[in-house]
């Protein structure tokens, strides 16, 4: 069964935070807040005071565990590798399972847990990556679970597709003989925001002649659950896919998002046993095609006469999992592409799943500070590999009334190569 | 507990927003990096030395002691509560106000972070050099009022010798100011250096006036690894004695190259007891000669191996073998007491091997490194304090360390002040006389020992 750690688990963990306050320097809430509360020192210091019984889960300990992006910058940069991100969700399913889901959660765990559900909210025009649902109906009885305050009026979000992309193709695309066989988890951003990129990944794996399988019933990898503490969701989530995914042969799983690429790659392979080879098996998409030669066979292409400015942003699960250079390599051999690299690339762009939707005011604030450096830069397109990331960019960028676009790097892949 | 109406009063001045007595948020406030706890009664964040004096004013007419924070990353327990009372934050204080490219003067505010005022003169061709290890986190105001160091201290000096002027609030809610923006200026008392170093004991500083420096154009950083620390001192004396000051001159010692060998897969020769990182910088053409002739000066002195890097990648790689001390060093044992002592130059070597005969004799590992280029060694006493008997096996051969320290001619701290971590050590360096004077001033500026409280003296202990 698979089982997600308890608090108590870190207590080790959070004995080796010295108190040193290096996280300062690198928490994207902190920066904005500028509150010992938000940093990862302070959240160590109260799940430490929980623990010992010294501190009440009261309004402003909830808030502090609240303001957290899970994005691992603060780890990466820790003395000690405290892993913060790991104990504040742990903290949060505590909080839960004492207190309840809050609202908000309980409608991320109700939609996730239910696969139709998801699909039904997609072919209605309401539903969203599985949290958020401005255009649900007024008078869908759903609205109860995903409340409108949760939700900013001034967030503009991508139009929904009407047929999620796992029902627009095949379970499986023969490639050609001898090269390997890969699972594609496809994940709910790609699913039912961002189809095209998926169709733009099938593209990419058919040029190389990789045999792809795209399991149906594949669900939802968690992290949003995880986010929101709601320890069961996660865990039944993982369960289904373990048997989704345990039903087909293949060589990798692949990703075209930072976040499943964590939800399979690093939350799974703590939860039992029968994860332990995920670590292993997970790839991101442009891991995979960097290991497969992709790169020289995309710099064999004849340059484009009219190139655009493209500048990369790093995803939080990619950049603090070392991918940094295999994106830039694939983004830098694309013949219609000049990339420019721009300031803080990899800092957090605000998003952090369920984190915009509570905190839509500091996300925002987070977010202005990307645009700023993506309008320095001179890029006519960010590129990056996430669709939790895409959506924040895009959305940080129109309030900044900048004109860029935040585009998936599949998207230009495909566009570059030959129909 | 203090009662509703003070706290009412508090929330008059900063507003309500910036006055907290949550548990949450006074444990968020209760620590610094020497990891010890005191919970405040509450915190507050004003915005300006008008609020800081009206705050200070309402602290003496009800006798409830103000500690002033930053970022919280002191080694001595400066900004610890230690009684209760106010944790004063000055993180909000974070303005810029103004570089002056024509005097090659910056006037900021207690809050901004070091690191990003250097980023910001460095943009206008400008330079602030004193680096302590946490510049990237901690705030001006916190170095300046413990006077922070750095490896580049070797040839630029600390932080007091780049600050010409000060707008403090005093003990008692006075507003004025210090010094000014003039290179010179003799007119009475040289109250910016008093306040310098003064640990937030003397006054709460908001607003700081720093001399800066045009930036060199180019830096070069070479590693070299000795078959003793005897050599690697000398490479240090004669370097020196050549007319050479380099920018750092970084030193780790035999135990630490072990511990930085057994926890990474950085390479590093069996032969080498000792490593220098020696950085100079300067114009471009003129550092490669200069690279070259401390080579040429060091050559006979035991060296095993000389690494200079070509690029800044490279140069990264170097400094990496430093970098990764720290996270090495908890691979040892999990609790480390990182004190700072500095000795005359030339006594380095003597001073290792007087620490190396306290290691033996309490059986504590203790690992040196640090700034070999003005005598400041950080002595780390490594132990596991849920061990019995390690922590006073610990403090025992702390405490012979600072004996030897002062033997040698040097100090028990070169950059991390006294706070309450080295108050019960005051009287081995400094005379009965010196103190009095020193708590003299104390009294007279703060008659009521509102101001930070319980530091750097160990009679005012709560």
């Amino acid at each position: 069964m698979a089982k997600l750690k308890k608090l108590e688990d870190f207590r080790e963990e959070i004995d080796q935070c010295v108190k040193c306050g290096a996280c300062r320097a690198h928490c994207p809430v902190f920066g904005a807040e500028k509150h010992e509360g938000r940093v990862a020192r302070g959240k160590i210091a109260l799940a430490d005071a929980l623990l010992n019984g010294e501190v009440e889960m009261e309004d402003r300990f909830l808030l502090d565990m609240s303001q957290c992006l899970l994005c691992g910058s603060c780890y990466t940069q820790c003395p000690n590798k405290v892993p913060t991100e790991e104990i504040v969700a742990a903290t949060r399913r505590r909080i839960a399972e004492k207190k309840g889901l809050s609202t908000f959660g309980k409608g991320v765990a109700t939609v996730l847990k239910h696969q139709g559900l998801m699909d039904l909210l997609a072919k209605s025009g309401g539903a969203l990556s599985g949290l958020l649902f401005k255009k649900l109906p007024e008078d869908s009885g759903l609205r109860l679970r995903f409340p409108a305050p949760f939700i900013s009026s001034d967030r503009t979000l991508p139009p929904l597709t009407g047929k999620p992309f796992r029902e627009r193709c095949p379970e499986i695309i023969h490639g050609k003989k001898g090269q390997p066989t890969v699972l594609f988890f496809t994940g709910c951003g790609i699913n039912y925001m961002y189809p095209e990129v998926g169709e733009a990944l099938l593209k990419v794996l058919k040029f190389i002649g990789v045999t792809v399988i795209i399991p149906k019933d594949q669900v939802c990898c968690g992290l949003p659950a995880v986010s929101a503490g709601a320890t069961e969701t996660v865990e039944s989530l993982a369960e289904k896919n373990l048997t989704a995914l345990g039903r087909h042969q293949y060589d990798w799983i692949v990703t075209a998002c930072a976040s499943c690429l964590a939800g399979l790659g690093k939350i799974y392979p703590g939860m039992g046993e029968e994860f332990s080879d995920y670590s292993l098996k997970v790839k991101d998409i442009f891991v995979f095609l960097v290991e497969q030669g992709f790169t020289e066979q995309l710099a064999a292409l004849p340059k484009a006469a009219n190139r655009q400015r493209v500048t990369y942003h790093d995803p939080c699960h990619l950049r603090t999992r070392g991918i940094i250079e295999e994106p830039r390599q694939i983004l830098k051999a694309l013949p219609q592409v000049d990339y420019v690299e721009m300031e803080e690339a990899g800092t957090c762009c605000g998003f952090g799943g369920t984190y915009s939707v509570y905190h839509y005011d500091t996300s925002k604030k987070i977010g202005a500070k990307k645009a700023g450096f993506i309008a320095e830069s001179g890029a006519e397109l960010v590129a990056t590999d996430c669709p939790g990331c895409i959506m924040q960019l895009q959305d940080s960028i129109n309030h900044a009334d900048g004109k860029q676009r935040a585009v998936h790097i599949l998207e230009l892949v495909a566009e570059a190569l030959p129909d | 507990m203090l009662n509703t109406e003070f706290i009412a009063k508090l929330q008059q001045i900063v507003g309500n927003e910036y006055v907290s007595t949550d548990q949450a948020d006074l444990i968020c406030y209760s620590y610094d990096a020497t990891q010890k706890q005191f919970l405040p009664d509450v915190v507050v964040h004003p915005a300006s030395a008008e609020e800081i004096s009206r705050i200070l004013r309402l602290a003496n007419e009800c006798r409830i002691p103000v500690f002033p924070r930053g970022a919280g990353s002191g080694f001595t327990g400066g900004s610890l509560p230690v009684s209760g009372g106010i944790v004063l934050v000055t993180t909000r204080l974070d303005r810029i106000l103004e570089i002056d490219e024509e005097n090659l003067v910056a006037t900021v505010e207690p809050g901004v972070v070091t690191e990003q005022f250097q980023k910001a003169v460095e943009k206008v061709g400008l330079f602030y050099p004193p680096d302590p290890a946490s510049l990237k986190f901690s705030t001006l105001g916190g170095n300046v009022a413990e006077c922070a160091g750095g490896p580049r201290c070797v040839k630029y000096g600390v932080t007091k010798d780049y600050i010409i002027g000060l707008e403090i609030v005093t003990p008692t809610g006075d507003i004025i100011k210090t010094g000014g923006s003039t290179m010179k200026g003799v007119v009475g008392y040289d109250l910016t250096k008093l306040i310098c170093g003064s640990e937030g004991t003397l006054a709460v500083i908001t607003r700081i006036i720093i001399k800066l420096l045009p930036k060199p154009e180019a830096k070069k950083t070479m590693l070299v690894l000795f078959d003793s620390i005897d050599g690697a001192a000398q490479a240090v004396s004669a370097i020196i004695g050549h007319k050479i000051i380099p920018t750092t001159l970084e030193f780790m010692d035999g135990r630490t190259i072990d511990c930085v060998r057994q926890a990474t897969d950085l390479q590093l020769p069996d032969t080498a007891n000792a490593v220098l990182i020696i950085e100079v910088d300067g114009d471009r053409e003129f550092l490669d000669k200069q690279v070259a002739k401390i080579a040429e000066i060091i050559r006979p002195l035991g060296v095993v191996e000389t690494r200079i890097a070509e690029t800044a990648e490279e140069s990264e790689a170097l400094w990496q073998v430093r970098r990764s001390v720290s996270a090495s060093l908890r691979k040892v044992n999990p609790d480390k007491f990182n004190e700072d002592i500095c000795v005359p130059r030339s006594k380095v070597p003597e001073m290792i091997r007087k620490i190396d005969v306290i290691a033996d004799r309490y059986q504590v590992p203790i690992v040196n490194f640090g700034h070999a280029g003005d005598g400041n060694i950080h002595v780390n006493v490594m132990i596991d304090s849920k061990v019995a008997g390690e922590q006073e096996k610990a403090d025992k051969a702390i405490e012979e360390v600072f004996k030897g320290a002062l033997e040698l001619g040097g100090t028990m701290s070169g950059e991390h002040g006294v706070g309450i971590m080295k108050a019960p050590y005051l009287s081995l360096e400094l005379a009965d006389t010196v103190v009095d004077y020193m708590k003299t001033i104390k009294r007279a500026l703060d008659p009521n020992n509102i101001l930070n409280p319980g530091k750097i003296f160990p009679s005012d202990k709560t």
